[in-house]
C-alpha cells in the first residue's frame, strides 16, 4: 500500500483524494515512512513529520468540510532556502545554523493555503550556490540513482539536490527548488525528474533567502510535467512585498497541457553545441527535435551569438549580488556569532566559521568585480552582456515559440569529483545560464539515459511569462520520450 | 579671510541630511515617530530578516519630487536606487540603499540673502532618497554596544550644494534657507536637536583665484550655529597648516562642541570602498511627467515669492519682511491679521510684541495663546480708538497670559478710551474756564497745550482719546 501511494504523482494522488480512496493521513503517514527510509541520501536538513501529520489531519478536515485546495493533502519537501514560520531555515549553512524564522515566505504560504502538506526541509548547496548539493553544512545529499557498475555515491545536482533526490526517491510527491543558474533544472535533469524555473517575477522571492536577487526564482520539482503545471500555478502570482514580482495574470496551466505541439516553432540554437559535448547529449538533442518534429511542429535552426559569454558573465552578476546580500550575516543580529573582543574580529572569525568554501570563494569574488577600479571592466561589462543576451532571445522569440536544448553537458558525478574544480563544476550551468541571465522561464523533463543508466534531460526555453506554452511542449515531448526510468532504490 | 601672509578664500559646500516627513519608513511600513521605545519601530525589513525585501513608500518619492520642485531643481522620471555596502551594526543589511549615480532630483539653485541685504545664488547639485542607519549606543554598558534599529530604514533627502559658498555667514544662511524651504512645504521638520536635519560640511581655502584646495568633510553638524562655527574653525585651522608650509589632508572629521574643536575620524586611505551598484531588489524608479506636474501645481507658495509679495503689497521693509517669511506659520499668522487692517502696524505687533512674548516663554508661533484673530481684535480697538497703544500694551500682555479676547480684558477693566466728543468738551471747557491765565499764554506759547493736556488725562485718568483732547484744545485755545 505504502508503495503505491508514494508512487503516485500529485495529480494522480490528487484524484484518489477527491476519490475518497485515500486519506491525507495514509498518503502523509507512508511519505514520512519513505522520507525516514531515504535518510541514507542525506536529502532533507529537517524533517517535519509531526507538523506533516498536523497539517494533514487539518487537510482532512477541510476536505470533510468541502474546502479542496488545488493542492490539498498533498505532501512535499521545501527547499531549505524557504523561510517556514516556526521552522528551523538554514540555507545550508553554519552561519544561520538554528535560526527559526517568525515569518512564512509568500511562496510556501500559498502552498499552504492551497492545502498542501509540509514532510521537511531539503538539503542542499550552502545558500543555493553550487551545482551538486555537496557543499552543505550537513554533508552531501545523495542521488538515489547508482551509475551502472559504479558503487559511488552520486550528487542529484545543485543547488536544490535534496529537492530532487527526495521527489526522485518517491519520498515526497512533489518539492520546491530555487533556480538561479539552473538549480532547479540541472538536479532534475541529474535525478529523472522534472524541474521548472518560472520567467523571473512569476513567484514572489519574498521570504526565500536570497543568492542572487536579480536571478533568483522559485519553481517546482516534480515527477511529470501535469504535476509542474499543477503546483506551478498554485506558487505562481503578483505579491506587493516583492517589488521585483509580475502583477500578470496566472494561467491555469494544466488546462493549456494537453494543446499539441502542431504549428508550435521550436529553436534549435546553434552556439549550444558545445566544444567536447559528450556524443550521448547530443543523441539526446537530436532524437528531442525529432520527437517534435514527428509532432507536427516546425524546427528552426536559430543564432544565439553571445551564448559563449553567458557564463562568465553568470560568475560576475551572482557573485556580485550574492556578496552584498550576504552581508546581513554578520554575527550581529541572529544566527552565529564567533565571540571576540574586537568588533572588526568578530566579523571576520563569524564570517570564516559560518560560510563554507564555495561561499566564501562567490564572496570574495563579488566583492572584487564591484571594487572601485573594476567595477566598469566587470561588474558594468557583465550587466551590458547580460542585455545583449537577452536581445538575442528577444530576436529569436520572434521567429521561435519556444527554445530546445540539452539541460546539462553530462549526466551525474560522483560525490567528490569536481569539489576542487570550481570551473569544471561552473561548466553544468553552461545550459541553463542564459535563460537565467534573460529572465525567462525553462524547464527540464528527463528524455533518455545515459550510457551509464543515467537519467539526461532535455530543456525548454519559453517567452516571458508564457508558462503555459513551455509546459505544453514540454508535455508534448514528455509523452514522445516515455520516460519510465526509476532508480535503483525505487521499487516500480 | 586674512591670514598672516595675505587674503586666504574659503570655499563651502554642504551635504545636508533631511528626514522626510512620513509616517512609515522608506522601504518598510515601520512607524517613523521619534523618541519611541528602543527597537520597538523595526519591521522585518529594517531588521534584515533573511529573505526580506524593501517596497518603496510613495509617500517619500513624492515628498522628495516636492523637495526638488521647491528647489527649483530638474526632476528626474527615471532614476535608480543603489546598495552602499559597508559594515556596521547599526546597519542590519550590511549596505544602505541610497541613489548613487541616478538621483530622483537633478541639478537646481537657491537664493540666499545676506545681512548686508546682498543676495547669493548657491547651486544645488542632487537631492537623492536614502535609508537612515540604526543607533549604536556606546555609555549604556562599559563592555557592550547596544543597537537601536528605531531609525533604521527611515527615509532621508539628501541634498548636496555646490561649493559655492564663501563664508560662514552663507554657509548658515544657506542651511537656514533651505530648512525654511522644506518646513515650508512640510517634507521635513527640520528639526535639528531631533536629528531630522544635519548638515556634513565641506571646506578647503585657497588664495585667491587659485583652484580648489583641499577639502575635508566636518560630519554629523547639527544646529546652524554649529555649521558657521565648524566653517571658521576648519578654515582657521587649514590656513595655519598652509601658512606653516604644511598641507591638507582629506579627511572626515568631526565637531567637538564642548571643546569647540574639530577632530580627525578617518583619511582618505582609510575611506571605503561602497562597492556601489544598483539594488536588484528595487526597479528603477519611473515617475510621470503629468504626476510631477501635478504635484507642481500643489506646492504652496514659496520663500523667495513670499517676500517679493510682502514687500509689494504691505510696503513692509526688507529687514521685517525677512522676519515674517521665515516661517510659513509666521507669514500666515501675520497675513491673518493683516488682513483688512494696516499691515505696517499688524508686522510691528507681530514681529515686536508676539515675538518678544513667544521667545520670553520659549514657544512657537503654533503654541501661541494669542492667535491672529485675537490680536486682529486687539488691533481693531487700536484703529477705531476704543484705546490707546499703551493700554494696547497692557491689554496683550493680559491677551497672552490669559489668552482672553481683547474687547473682553478692555470691558473687564474699564480700559475703554473716553471718545465721547461732548463728554470730552465738556472736561476742556471746564479746565479753560478754571484756569484763563495758562489760556492767555496760548498765543505766545503754544507749548503751554501739554500742561492742559496732562490735566485731561489725569482728570480721565488716561482714558481720554489723545487726539481728541488736543484737537479740542487747540479748537478752544485757539478760539
Amino acid at each position: 500500500m505504502s508503495d503505491a501511494l508514494t508512487g503516485l504523482t500529485l495529480g494522480g494522488a490528487r484524484d484518489r483524494l477527491e476519490a475518497g480512496e485515500i486519506s491525507s493521513l495514509e498518503l502523509t503517514e507512508a511519505h514520512i515512512a519513505a522520507m525516514e527510509a531515504a535518510r541514507p541520501l542525506n536529502a532533507i536538513i529537517t524533517e517535519t513529520p509531526d507538523h506533516a501529520l498536523a497539517m494533514a489531519k487539518a487537510s482532512d478536515a477541510r476536505r470533510a468540510r468541502g474546502r479542496v485546495g488545488a493542492m490539498e493533502g498533498l505532501p512535499i519537501a521545501i527547499k531549505d532556502l524557504y523561510c517556514t514560520a516556526g521552522v528551523r531555515t538554514t540555507a545550508a549553512s553554519n552561519i544561520l545554523g538554528n535560526f527559526i524564522p517568525s515569518y512564512e515566505s509568500t511562496v510556501t504560504a500559498k502552498l499552504w493555503d492551497a492545502g498542501a502538506v509540509m514532510l521537511g526541509k531539503t538539503n542542499m548547496d550552502e545558500f543555493a550556490m553550487g551545482s551538486s548539493s555537496m557543499f552543505s553544512f550537513v554533508g552531501p545529499a545523495i542521488s538515489p540513482w547508482r551509475r551502472h557498475g559504479d558503487d559511488r555515491d552520486l550528487v542529484p545536482g545543485g543547488s536544490s539536490g535534496g529537492s530532487a533526490a527526495i521527489v526522485a526517491a518517491r519520498a515526497a510527491l512533489a518539492a520546491t527548488g530555487t533556480d538561479t543558474g539552473g538549480s532547479i533544472r540541472q538536479p532534475a535533469a541529474f535525478t529523472g525528474i522534472v524541474g521548472m524555473k518560472p520567467t523571473y517575477g512569476r513567484c514572489s522571492r519574498w521570504g526565500i533567502i536570497a543568492f542572487a536577487s536579480s536571478l533568483d526564482q522559485a519553481g517546482p520539482l516534480t515527477r511529470c510535467v501535469t504535476d509542474a503545471a499543477i503546483m506551478l500555478g498554485v506558487m505562481a502570482g503578483h505579491d506587493p512585498k516583492d517589488s521585483t514580482s509580475v502583477d500578470a495574470p496566472v494561467p491555469d496551466y494544466e488546462a493549456a497541457l494537453h494543446d499539441g505541439v502542431k504549428g508550435l516553432r521550436v529553436g534549435i540554437p546553434a552556439e549550444y553545441r558545445v566544444d567536447n559535448m559528450p556524443g550521448e547529449i547530443d543523441a539526446l538533442w537530436r532524437r528531442g527535435i525529432a520527437w517534435m518534429a514527428a509532432r507536427g511542429a516546425e524546427i528552426v535552426d536559430i543564432s544565439l551569438p553571445h551564448t559563449k559569454y553567458a557564463l562568465p558573465t553568470y560568475y560576475i552578476v551572482a557573485p556580485a549580488e550574492a556578496s552584498s546580500n550576504l552581508a546581513r550575516y554578520d554575527g550581529v543580529k541572529y544566527g552565529l556569532r564567533s565571540r571576540h573582543d574586537k568588533l572588526i574580529d568578530m566579523y571576520e572569525q563569524t564570517r570564516a566559521d559560518g560560510f563554507g568554501a564555495e561561499v566564501q570563494r562567490r564572496i570574495l569574488i563579488g566583492a572584487y568585480v564591484l571594487s572601485a577600479g573594476y567595477y566598469d571592466a566587470y561588474y558594468l561589462k557583465a550587466q551590458k552582456i547580460r542585455t545583449l543576451i537577452a536581445d538575442d532571445f528577444r530576436a529569436a522569440f520572434d521567429k521561435v515559440d519556444v527554445v530546445l536544448t540539452p539541460t546539462a553537458p553530462s549526466d551525474a558525478f560522483a560525490v567528490g569529483d569536481k569539489a576542487d574544480d570550481p570551473i569544471a563544476m561552473y561548466l553544468n550551468d553552461v545550459f541553463t545560464v542564459p535563460a537565467s541571465l534573460a529572465g525567462l522561464p525553462a524547464i527540464s523533463l528527463p528524455a533518455g539515459l545515459s550510457g551509464g543508466g543515467l537519467p539526461l534531460g532535455l530543456h525548454l526555453i519559453g517567452k516571458p511569462f508564457d508558462e503555459a506554452t513551455l509546459l505544453c511542449a514540454a508535455y508534448a515531448l514528455e509523452q514522445a520520450a516515455g520516460f519510465e526510468a526509476l532508480p535503483g532504490s525505487v521499487t516500480p | 579671510m586674512k591670514g598672516a601672509s595675505g587674503d586666504w578664500e574659503v570655499v563651502i559646500g554642504c551635504e545636508v541630511h533631511c528626514q522626510v516627513v512620513s509616517k512609515s519608513k522608506l522601504f518598510s511600513g515601520a512607524s517613523t515617530a521619534f523618541g519611541a521605545k528602543p527597537n520597538s519601530q523595526v519591521s522585518l525589513v529594517d531588521a534584515a530578516m533573511p529573505g526580506m525585501l524593501p517596497v518603496i513608500n510613495a509617500v517619500c518619492v513624492e515628498q522628495a519630487v516636492r523637495s526638488g520642485l521647491a528647489l527649483g531643481a530638474a526632476i528626474n522620471l527615471v532614476s535608480v536606487f543603489d546598495r552602499k555596502n559597508y559594515f556596521y551594526p547599526d546597519l542590519p543589511a550590511g549596505y544602505q540603499i541610497s541613489q548613487f549615480t541616478r538621483p530622483i532630483v537633478g541639478q537646481g539653485k537657491l537664493r540666499v540673502d545676506l545681512v548686508d541685504g546682498s543676495s547669493r545664488e548657491i547651486g544645488i547639485t542632487r537631492l537623492h532618497l536614502e535609508q537612515d542607519a540604526g543607533k549604536s549606543i556606546h555609555d549604556r554598558d562599559p563592555r557592550t554596544t547596544h543597537v537601536d534599529l528605531n531609525r533604521s530604514g527611515v527615509a532621508l533627502m539628501e541634498i548636496v550644494s555646490e561649493p559655492d559658498m564663501r563664508s560662514s555667514e552663507e554657509a548658515g544662511a544657506f542651511v537656514t534657507k533651505l530648512r525654511s524651504i522644506l518646513r515650508y512645504i512640510g517634507s521635513c521638520d527640520g528639526n535639528m536637536e531631533e536629528g531630522s536635519l544635519r548638515c556634513d560640511v565641506n571646506v578647503s581655502v585657497r588664495r585667491p583665484g587659485a583652484e580648489l584646495g583641499t577639502r575635508t568633510e566636518t560630519k554629523n553638524v547639527n544646529s546652524i550655529r554649529f555649521i558657521k562655527r565648524v566653517v571658521e574653525i576648519e578654515a582657521r585651522r587649514q590656513i595655519e597648516i598652509l601658512e606653516g608650509g604644511g598641507k591638507i589632508d582629506q579627511e572626515t572629521r568631526l565637531f567637538d562642541a564642548d571643546r569647540d574643536e574639530t577632530r580627525s575620524m578617518r583619511s582618505k586611505e582609510e575611506s571605503h570602498d561602497y562597492r556601489y551598484f544598483p539594488d536588484p531588489d528595487l526597479l528603477p524608479l519611473v515617475l510621470e511627467q503629468s504626476w510631477v506636474d501635478d504635484i507642481a501645481k500643489g506646492l504652496p507658495e514659496l520663500p523667495d515669492a513670499k517676500r517679493a509679495r510682502f514687500m509689494d503689497d504691505y510696503g513692509l521693509t526688507v529687514a521685517d519682511t525677512d522676519q515674517l517669511v521665515a516661517e510659513r506659520g509666521v507669514a500666515d499668522y501675520f497675513e491673518a491679521v493683516a488682513e483688512g487692517r494696516d499691515a505696517r502696524t499688524a508686522a510691528n505687533w507681530v514681529i515686536h510684541d508676539l515675538f518678544g512674548q513667544l521667545n520670553h516663554s520659549d514657544r512657537e508661533i503654533a503654541d501661541s495663546p494669542v492667535s491672529a484673530a485675537a490680536l486682529g481684535g486687539l488691533l481693531d480697538l487700536i484703529a477705531d480708538v476704543t484705546i490707546s497703544g499703551r493700554t494696547a500694551k497692557d491689554v496683550f500682555a493680559e491677551m497672552f497670559s490669559s489668552g482672553g479676547e481683547a474687547a473682553a480684558i478692555v470691558e473687564a477693566r474699564g480700559l475703554g478710551q473716553i471718545s465721547d466728543a461732548g463728554e470730552i468738551e465738556a472736561l476742556v471747557d471746564e479746565l479753560i474756564a478754571d484756569n484763563p491765565g495758562q489760556a492767555a499764554q496760548f498765543a505766545d506759547n503754544p507749548k503751554v497745550i501739554g500742561w492742559f493736556m496732562g490735566r485731561i488725562m489725569q482728570a480721565t485718568k488716561g482714558q481720554a482719546n489723545p487726539g481728541l483732547v488736543n484737537a479740542l484744545l487747540r479748537k478752544k485755545l485757539g478760539g
